[in-house]
């Protein structure tokens, strides 16, 4: 299972690509069958096997800021019995 | 009672506040918005969001004023600092910085910066040295480094001429006034997130009233280095990074 995702605002992104270059598990890829209302391929996430980890190293080179990076978590707590 | 397991999903990093929403008219790839988003994670962290106040310079982050949701003056080229010296000694109370580039601050806004760090007004300056003139069209800079080709000097710096590239960080580091003098680089993550702290530590040299705080970010230009995004960060750390070294030049020891 995935331990992360990442959202990346389309229209913001202008496909310069760094992400891909730094994402360590590779699920990051330009769309090069579409196009945003500005005329660049964004970047997608391709990630069927789950194995982003929502590391954020995509966010943190990213120079538009257009990429939120979400982490899942899971916790312990205590459910009253019914 | 039973224990069960609770998923859920975390927000682990979005777009900083202090960024406005405004799309930037920066090419792609380059990291002008990188120092951009630095800048406004610092502002946020540090709570300084209404109290700060940017100096825009005259090149490519010319509309910087756009990008953050701080107050912005608009400075003359490469009067940033003189500008800046300004508004600190009116507003004390205010954080003032300036976003420079080499062509604005190590041209011809020299004279302005050298004071400014020998006055030791109590400002941080956010120097990006990408080695070029980026708006104007990819003119030679005093930072191209030798031998570089830009449209005007197509046949590459020639250094019999044009003299060495100035570095910087090392001139003001001679400074008496300056408290905070660092060179980063925005190449790659691990770059970036030291980049990050070195700013943060020059906004907090100026909350401290340390006096004159820099951080010069070597950057990337593809369109007029003329390579692609990847190959241009590739092309500052082995090109750039050894002709401008890393590294702190000067760190007041309050600040260690």
């Amino acid at each position: 299972m995935a331990k992360g995702r990442v959202e990346i605002d389309d229209n913001r992104c202008k496909g310069c690509a760094l992400c891909t270059t730094a994402c360590p598990q590779h699920v990051l890829f330009m769309a090069d069958d579409q196009l945003n209302a500005r005329g660049y391929h964004p970047a997608l996430l391709e990630d069927p096997d789950g194995h982003c980890t929502g590391c954020a190293l995509c966010a943190v080179i990213c120079p538009d800021a257009c990429i939120k990076v979400y982490r899942y978590v899971t916790r312990r707590s205590i459910a009253a019995s019914l | 009672m039973t224990i069960v397991d609770v998923a859920t999903e975390e927000l682990v990093y979005e777009r900083p506040d202090a960024l406005s929403e405004t799309f930037t008219h920066y090419c792609p790839g380059c990291t002008h918005g990188v120092a951009h988003r630095l800048i406004a994670e610092v502002l946020d962290e540090l709570h300084l969001r209404e109290r700060a106040i940017g100096v825009a310079p005259v090149g490519c982050a010319v509309f910087a004023y756009n990008y953050f949701e701080v107050d912005f003056a608009e400075a003359a080229h490469g009067r940033a600092p003189a500008m800046a010296t300004g508004i600190k000694r009116v507003r004390p109370q205010n954080i003032v910085f300036t976003y420079q580039g080499d062509g604005d601050l190590a041209s011809i806004g020299m004279a302005e910066i050298v004071h400014a760090a020998a006055r030791g007004e109590n400002i941080t300056v956010i120097f990006i040295n990408n080695a070029v003139y980026g708006m104007t069209g990819g003119q030679m800079a005093p930072t191209s480094l030798p031998g570089q080709k830009t449209t005007s000097s197509p046949n590459g710096r020639d250094i019999e001429t044009m003299g060495m590239p100035i570095r910087v960080s090392e001139l003001l580091a001679g400074m008496p006034g300056a408290s905070y003098v660092v060179r980063r680089s925005l190449h790659n993550v691990k770059e970036i997130n030291k980049a990050r702290k070195a700013i943060r530590t020059a906004f907090q040299a100026q909350v401290d009233g340390m006096g004159f705080s820099m951080v010069e970010l070597l950057s990337n230009c593809p369109t007029n280095w003329g390579m692609p995004v990847a190959e241009s960060m590739k092309w500052i750390e082995e090109q750039m990074v050894p002709y401008y070294p890393l590294g702190d030049y000067k760190v007041a020891p309050e600040l260690k």
